[in-house]
């Protein structure tokens, strides 16, 4: 491993986005940079900004307004950067996941590093989810798909 | 200056006192100024190397120029703001290790080198072509203005007293007659010195310009990578040479035998303390109350302080 890369694994400058969320996982985010879980002591920090930003971490199932906003934070953020998906609903859209309202999940619009489930997620997934982005902690679920039967 | 100083001049620059070795201590110290905070806020807080990491991630990240934005104020004042910060270390930490080298004046060119990275915000700001950096700027500039005059009245006070506008005479004068914060105008200096010192490193409650919440960082809300990497470089810099130059000129003399340089470390720290405490214990306050404490308190300690060290006091 060089140097540069651990830098990057010990420095995490995270960019909160909604996209369109009800707020549920925005304030599992925010407890998780609370004094409580203290997420200073990895490296990680809430920026203002997507120009400081190594991490988005996008809540919400990405309604049709907010798809070109989103796009355009993403290429504000400097490379090398990660996108983390925090909650069902970027997990393939939630319970929103065939509304004509939403473009049905994060993946569809941007590439998702990791997706963290939950509606809302607990802080500590939150932080074991960006952990896990950065390859510190292992793998604990995989991903399955599965066909409706006709 | 004879060729044969030339390379000791580089030396001086580059690697001590100069860029790297104030660079990596004022980072150390940004990493002390964020342990204290999260002490205070009930927090653990970073590991020791999380100022190192930060800046090898950001000099590792892409940097995107705004479009249309002119590219030498963009990208000169980042190192503008570099280069400030290194002089004004050169020339602090000289004064200290070899006083025969201090030129008369060198207190006066401190106060202007220093001002150097709060105008390279300025033009950084100003031409990152984005709302948030012009009013970072114009708020910068507000408060440039202010502090400037309290901290030069807190100099003219020391040179009053010392006699002199060189660095080493105001050491020697301390080593003579005791250190001047232990006079009345002195300690008033000090005071206004502080109050300063907390406005030129950006700190709470004087962030105004950059104001993470409302301004998301102002003059460096366009600056992604090795530009923001500089200029925080500048900032940990900062902390490191003025909280020493503030040792310096108020608190009382160093000499080269173990006890004093503890000392010097001692009060380094305590100076230190003082401006992270400030820092973590107060709310940002607004640019137009801001001015007034500058204009309407601190600068007229200052010129008390003047004053009083004119009669002697």
């Amino acid at each position: 491993m060089n140097a540069l890369d651990w830098c990057f694994k010990k420095s995490i400058w995270v960019y909160h986005v909604n996209a369109g969320a009800c707020n549920g996982c925005d304030i599992e985010i925010l407890n998780a940079l609370t004094p409580y879980y203290d997420v200073e002591r990895f490296g990680i920090r809430l920026v203002h900004t997507p120009r400081h930003a190594d991490a988005l971490l996008v809540t919400g199932p990405v309604t049709r307004q907010v798809r070109e906003r989103l796009l355009r934070l993403y290429d504000a953020t400097p490379e090398p950067k990660l996108v983390i998906g925090v909650g069902s609903c970027p997990t393939g859209g939630g319970i929103w996941h065939n509304s004509y309202a939403t473009v049905g999940g994060l993946g569809k619009v941007l590439p998702v590093n990791i997706y963290i489930p939950g509606c809302p997620p607990r802080p500590e997934a939150i932080l074991y989810g960006v952990a896990q982005a950065l390859g510190l902690v292992p793998q604990q679920v995989s991903p399955q798909e599965y066909a409706e039967v006709t | 200056m004879s060729v044969s100083a030339i390379p000791l001049a580089i030396f001086y620059t580059l690697v001590f006192p100069g860029l790297l070795f104030t660079g990596l201590i004022g980072l150390w110290l940004t990493w002390v100024d964020r342990k204290v905070t999260a002490i205070v806020q009930s927090r653990v807080g970073p590991p020791w190397f999380q100022p190192y990491a930060d800046i090898g991630k950001l000099l590792g990240k892409r940097m995107t120029i705004p479009r249309g934005a002119p590219l030498l104020g963009f990208l000169g004042a980042p190192v503008l703001a570099v280069t400030g910060a290194t002089l004004t270390a050169v020339i602090v930490f000289v004064a200290l290790i070899r006083p025969s080298a201090s030129f008369v004046g060198d207190l006066i060119v401190l106060v202007y080198l220093s001002a150097l990275p709060a105008i390279a915000l300025i033009i950084g700001g100003a031409s990152s072509r984005s709302p948030f950096g012009a009013i970072g700027a114009s708020r910068e500039m507000s408060m440039v203005l202010a502090y400037e005059a309290g901290f030069l009245l807190a100099v003219i006070t020391v040179m009053i007293h010392a006699g002199s506008v060189r660095l080493a005479d105001v050491h020697a004068y301390q080593a003579a007659h005791g250190s001047i914060a232990g006079s009345l105008s002195g300690l008033l200096a000090l005071v206004v010195f502080i109050a300063c010192t907390q406005a030129k490193l950006g700190f709470l409650p004087f962030d105004i310009s950059e104001a993470d919440t409302e301004l998301i960082g102002g003059p460096l809300a366009e600056y992604s990578g090795a530009g923001l990497a500089l200029f925080k470089l500048a900032r940990a810099m900062l902390f490191l040479v003025l909280p020493t130059l503030c040792v310096l000129l108020f608190l009382g003399p160093v000499t080269a035998n173990v006890a004093s340089i503890l000392g010097f470390l001692v009060k380094l720290l305590a100076v230190l303390v003082v401006v992270i405490l400030i820092k973590a214990t107060h709310a940002r306050l607004r640019l137009d109350q801001a001015l007034r404490f500058f204009w309407t308190r601190i600068a007229v300690v200052g010129l008390v302080a003047a004053g009083l060290a004119l009669l002697g006091l």
